[in-house]
């Protein structure tokens, strides 16, 4: 089992998103993060899907996404060939504030995004380790809550959705 | 302007749909409404349950070539739809199916006969969409055709709020042509099929395995040209039977679970397997570890992610195999393969003493099934077609009834839908009426959609139905007697009087028992102008051979 990384474009469709996840469903494959955003294309959604499965399973997971009349094109990635990153948020109340949590601030490189009076939200992206680490330093802290996005990811190979697009015509 | 009910109507009338299957309802009112001003240019049959409905546009579409069409209200009319869209997405049938929804303002808020239609029959549809304003009703089902049909056919459902049905708007059809994320044929590879050729070339054993695929390419002619140059054997898949004449000399039989033994056991021993529209189906394949694993080999297919699925292949020929077909047979050289041939007619002959002539020329005992296909070859047309519904039936209805032609071959395949036989007839039937359609079914699947009955009286359809009675679930005891103990659990039936049900539907009747009155019977019925059902009481433990066991491997086909 490995961790893979699937780009999804597709049509800016009602359900299409119920359509690629009964296909994890289906196989009992559990989705391990998703992001759906709009693409730099108009009228593109991106989908970043994160699934730990076989060699065999991505490539037929990935073809049954691509057979979805509304997907565009999808393409999967080993964790080598993407760079990507998740972003979390730690909020924790003023009165836990001491110069250690200053200190892992400043380790972490991580930001204080907001400060009201009772709490403040600290904000640091990386990968799933970086942020989980910071997360078991903060614990201590009486951290009041946690939340942590499923990963974006830009693909290192060269390939062109517009290009895709543009050549059909 | 006009109503969106009528545009819903016009839109078919303009994709050419010549028949609609289909059962009213609260939802879907308006869409009738509108039918009762179209009825000289479309005809609506109308079934006794919405299940009968998707089955009779599926038996529609698998005869014809063209889109079933299927008119549904929301609700339960939605949900009974479900088993034929599974169906027909696992088989490949093209269908639109449309069905009422409440209207926009009341979705989410579970009103009467709400429900979740477009998330219940995603996995069962190629694609489907909710409609919920009159602008979007023509573009939607031009659209709904458009995927049904083309690349590999599924069904697609359109689901129309009422207040769509029920607004104004203008009617402009344009049909679609394409959408830009959807790219179903591509162009055929020459290196590919270069490599096919080489290895086909130099093959000593090679062995062509043929599908469904074949028909909907409408690839017959193509398929025959090139086993007619290379001679080599072929064998059908379940739904590719009919693709190629049973009397063309490449034949050698039928693959699966309760296949010919010749085409199973020798898989495991030809050296190129060339596979053509077809999908590695588990009933096909057996054992996947065990399968083919000698032979290298050559899959032509028009469905990418079919590709590698169960069966990793040597030479890849995506795309439409009409065309890779052609090409092939351009690239390959003349041959004939007679030693290798042999070899399967030797094991033909043994099947023949084992199992099949004892099957087709029983002289004792009880009736066997295949003594019924025996004498139905006999009187049947070239073109007649074969309807039947799923069990010991289906099996021994498709090993011994003698295909010719192509679009002959009707049944569930995949989904293995018990009650499918009777609905699919019917619409098979309305296709054309001058054709023969035999439907044989067994006692435990009539009884799952026996009120169409109703519907077979109310359009006339003259089908010729045959029950194969042996008081059992005969598969599954089958099953309780090989691998069960004999455990006979839940399979025995106490059955009605199937006669004087078909009667009170005004369907001619007769009931056979006795081997000395089933030619002429068979022959009575066939003759016969109208409707005709044919109860032949048959042999109760008779068990379908040669079987792969599950789990087992295609070599280890077993005749008794």
């Amino acid at each position: 089992m490995n961790r893979y990384t699937i780009l999804v474009y597709t049509e800016n469709f009602i359900g299409i998103l119920n359509r690629i996840t009964i296909i994890f469903t289906r196989r009992g494959i559990n989705i391990d993060a998703l992001t759906a955003s709009e693409s730099r294309l108009d009228g593109i959604h991106k989908i970043t899907i994160e699934v730990t499965v076989t060699e065999e399973q991505i490539v037929h997971l990935t073809k049954q996404i691509e057979k979805v009349v509304d997907v565009i094109k999808a393409y999967c990635f080993t964790d080598n060939e993407v760079v990507y990153q998740e972003i979390a948020l730690y909020k924790l109340p003023i009165d836990s504030l001491d110069p250690g949590v200053e200190k892992v601030i400043r380790q972490f490189n991580a930001h204080i995004i907001a400060a009201e009076k009772e709490f403040v939200v600290i904000e640091f992206t990386g990968h799933k380790e970086d942020t989980q680490a910071l997360l078991e330093i903060l614990k201590p802290f009486n951290l009041l809550e946690f939340s942590r996005s499923g990963r974006v990811a830009i693909a290192k190979p060269k390939f062109s959705v517009q290009e895709y697009l543009n050549n059909q015509t | 302007m006009i109503r969106g009910a009528d545009i819903v109507v016009k839109s078919l009338i303009a994709e050419n749909a010549e028949y609609i299957f289909g059962y009213p309802g609260g939802a879907i009112m308006p869409v009738y409404d509108a039918l009762y001003d179209y009825s000289d240019q479309i005809k609506h049959v109308l079934t006794r349950h919405e299940q009968g409905a998707i089955h009779a546009a599926q038996g529609y579409a698998r005869v014809s070539g063209k889109v079933g069409v299927v008119l549904a209200t929301s609700g339960p009319g939605a949900t009974n739809l479900i088993t034929g869209l599974a169906d027909a997405q696992i088989d490949s049938t093209p269908l639109v199916c449309i069905t009422g929804q409440v209207a926009a303002h009341l979705l989410g808020t579970d009103a009467f006969q709400e429900t979740d239609v477009v998330g219940l029959s995603m996995p069962g549809t190629k694609w489907n969409i909710q409609v919920r304003s009159v602008e979007e009703i023509a573009p939607a089902i031009a659209k709904a055709f458009h995927i049904a049909m083309t690349g590999r056919p599924g069904p697609v459902l359109v689901d129309i709020t009422k207040n769509a049905q029920i607004e104004f708007g203008e009617f402009n059809y344009v049909p679609c042509l394409g959408i830009r994320s959807y790219r179903p044929y591509v162009r055929i590879d020459q290196k590919a099929i270069d490599a096919a050729a080489t290895l086909i070339n130099t093959a000593k054993k090679p062995y062509v395995l043929y599908g469904q695929g074949v028909v909907l390419a409408s690839a017959e002619d193509q398929l025959k040209a090139f086993l007619d140059k290379t001679g080599i054997p072929a064998a059908s898949t379940l739904l590719g039977s009919g693709a190629l004449p049973q009397d063309h000399p490449s034949y050698v039989g039928k693959l699966g679970m309760h296949g010919n033994y010749a085409p199973n056991l020798l898989t495991n021993q030809c050296d190129v397997l060339i596979a053509v529209g077809m999908r590695f189906d588990d009933r096909v394949t057996g054992d996947l570890k065990r399968y083919a694993k000698q032979a290298k080999v050559i899959h032509l297919e028009l469905d990418p992610s079919e590709i590698d699925k169960n069966v990793k292949c040597t030479v890849a020929v995506q795309g439409d195999c009409k065309v890779s077909l052609e090409m092939l047979t351009e690239a390959v050289l003349t041959n004939s393969h007679h030693d290798w041939m042999q070899k399967f007619r030797n094991l033909e002959n043994e099947e023949k003493e084992a199992v099949i002539a004892n099957d087709l020329h029983g002289t004792h005992g009880g009736l066997h099934m295949g003594e019924v296909i025996h004498l139905i070859n006999k009187f049947k047309e070239e073109d007649a077609i074969l309807v039947t519904d799923v069990g010991q039936h289906q099996m021994i209805a498709w090993r011994y009834f003698d295909y010719k032609k192509t679009r002959t071959q009707v049944t569930s395949g995949g989904l293995g839908t018990m009650g499918f036989a009777l609905p699919a007839a019917l619409g098979a039937q309305l296709y054309d009426y001058k054709k023969q359609v035999i439907c044989v079914v067994g006692d435990g699947g009539i009884q799952m959609t026996i009120q169409e009955f109703g519907t077979i009286m109310q359009t006339k359809a003259p089908v010729k139905i045959v029950l194969l009675n042996n008081n059992y679930l005969g598969m599954v005891r089958q099953w309780q007697q090989l691998f069960f103990d004999k455990r006979y659990s839940f399979t025995e039936l106490e059955n009605p009087d199937f006669i004087k049900i078909a009667e009170a539907y005004r369907i001619k009747a007769k009931k056979v028992t006795e081997r000395d009155d089933l030619e002429a019977s068979v022959a009575e019925m066939i003759l016969h102008q109208g409707a005709y059902f044919l109860e032949v009481v048959v042999e109760k433990e008779d068990n379908v051979f040669p079987m792969i066991a599950t789990g087992c491997s295609v070599e280890e086909v077993r005749l008794s």
